[in-house]
């Protein structure tokens, strides 16, 4: 596939452009709402040393949305503040693992937020993200490339983050590990709708915007494989996608509820300029 | 003639350009972080590039109304476009000899210039100079700041994190051990 430099470029091609605009929703709503759940634990994180941590990588997180929320904007998609806040559920492509809440209660009353789930949901996550990241790296469409080595930039220290927190709890072994192991199959129930590309994703790879999902997926697979060998686990089945497919606009109440949660300002006054 | 007069007006911005400071690290200005990446003008119409330091940063808005206000007064200078571009990518490498002087005096370790095959690195204390530090947490109070203690002097201080875009070594993620 040809080098697409720029959005002119992409848009006299309509097919490519339908793949591209697709995979960036994808990456955008992923990383928004992921970096929106992350958020909800300032103030509530196990120690104030990870308060600081938690919310530096939320932010840089959010950070990565905006970049991807931009490109969609140069490609005529609206603007970015009502990419991130406006959308309904249903056209929204993250997938679902990443909307679900931290744990029961809400930020304001009674919340009983879950640091097991929250540690394995960001470790696996993160741990694909970088997969993705370095194959957009070669991605066919310039500014993705671009966007991908800036993020690969800082997000190197968020993996290295939930990987030390991860390594640390199963080894701890009694209840860390116990409870560990019971997020690992709950993230697992659902990571399969992180891996998928979507109802586009042989189109993305046959524009050259990403490598193919089976390919992608595999290589996560091996490097699963290998962490848990190495902690000495027994090894994952297959992942599965039970809550549904987000990538085809599938969502849960969660997320309805978090966009009424963080898009409350914005829908005061949706033309304020910030 | 019409090249010098390019020439005194790309010095003028430049110099304009110098007094533009980072609202999180005051005592650098753009220059100093290595944010400019180019400055074109033709016939008046000048267009400023800058490297965005970190993606989720709250000062980047900040510091480019920042930079507009600087250098919109200047003579000569008609219309102004100040862009943010993403190539190349904003290394803490290209942080001036001069910026990190200023950094060291501020209280604050320029980030080290190399990084170990395994992705961890060390910086001297900005204060006494030792190299007996402990890195407290990568995240600090900003997204380009981490946290250090000196085990010499027993302060706490920061330092600006260390970020590429070659690699940091090894994959965290297949870290054993």
């Amino acid at each position: 596939m040809e080098r697409i430099e720029n959005a002119q470029q992409a848009l006299q091609h309509k097919e490519y452009k339908e793949a591209l605009v697709e995979l960036l929703y994808q990456l955008a709503d992923d990383d928004f709402i992921i970096s929106f759940r992350g958020s909800e634990w300032l103030g509530l994180a196990p120690h104030i040393e990870e308060d600081v941590a938690f919310s530096s990588i939320s932010q840089n997180t959010m950070g990565h949305a905006f970049i991807y929320y931009q490109l969609l904007h140069d490609l005529g998609e609206g603007n970015v503040d009502d990419l991130a806040h406006g959308r309904p559920p249903q056209v929204r492509k993250n997938a679902i693992l990443l909307e679900e809440e931290n744990g029961t209660g809400t930020y304001l009353s009674e919340p009983r937020f879950d640091w097991a789930f929250t540690v394995v949901r960001h470790y696996f996550y993160e741990i694909f993200k970088k997969m993705k990241l370095e194959s957009l790296k070669n991605s066919s469409y310039v500014p993705l490339q671009h966007a991908a080595r800036n993020i690969l930039k800082e997000q190197h220290y968020h993996l290295m983050h939930w990987n030390t927190w991860f390594h640390q709890l199963i080894k701890a072994g009694g209840e860390a590990k116990t409870r560990m192991m019971k997020a690992v199959e709950q993230v697992w129930d659902d990571f399969l709708g992180v891996l998928t590309l979507g109802p586009m994703g042989e189109k993305m790879a046959r524009f050259g915007l990403i490598d193919k999902e089976e390919t992608l997926r595999e290589r996560f697979l091996i490097t699963m494989r290998e962490i848990f060998e190495a902690l000495e686990l027994n090894p994952l089945d297959e992942p599965k996608m039970k809550k549904g497919n987000g990538r085809a606009g599938e969502h849960t109440q969660a997320l309805i509820n978090a966009i009424s949660t963080f898009a409350e300002v914005y829908s005061l006054n949706p033309s304020a300029e910030w | 003639m019409k090249e010098e007069k390019n020439e005194m007006l790309l010095g003028a911005i430049w110099d304009a350009l110098k007094m533009v400071t980072d609202p999180e690290i005051p005592v650098l200005s753009v220059v100093d972080l290595g944010m400019i990446h180019r400055i074109h003008e033709q016939d008046g119409e000048v267009l400023i590039e800058a490297l965005p330091t970190f993606m989720g940063c709250p000062a980047l808005d900040i510091i480019q109304r920042k930079i507009e206000e600087a250098v919109t007064g200047i003579p000569g200078v008609n219309t102004l476009t100040v862009r943010f571009i993403y190539d190349p990518p904003w290394t803490s490498n290209r942080v001036t000899e001069e910026g990190r002087e200023k950094l060291k005096k501020f209280g604050i370790a320029p980030a080290p210039k190399f990084i170990e095959e395994d992705g961890t690195w060390t910086v001297d204390c900005p204060y006494c100079g030792s190299p007996f530090t402990t890195i407290e947490n990568i995240f600090g109070p900003t997204a380009c700041r981490s946290l250090l203690y000196c085990k010499s002097c027993r302060n706490p201080f920061e330092a600006m994190k260390p970020v590429s875009d070659i690699g940091y070594g090894n994959d965290f993620s297949n870290r054993k051990g």
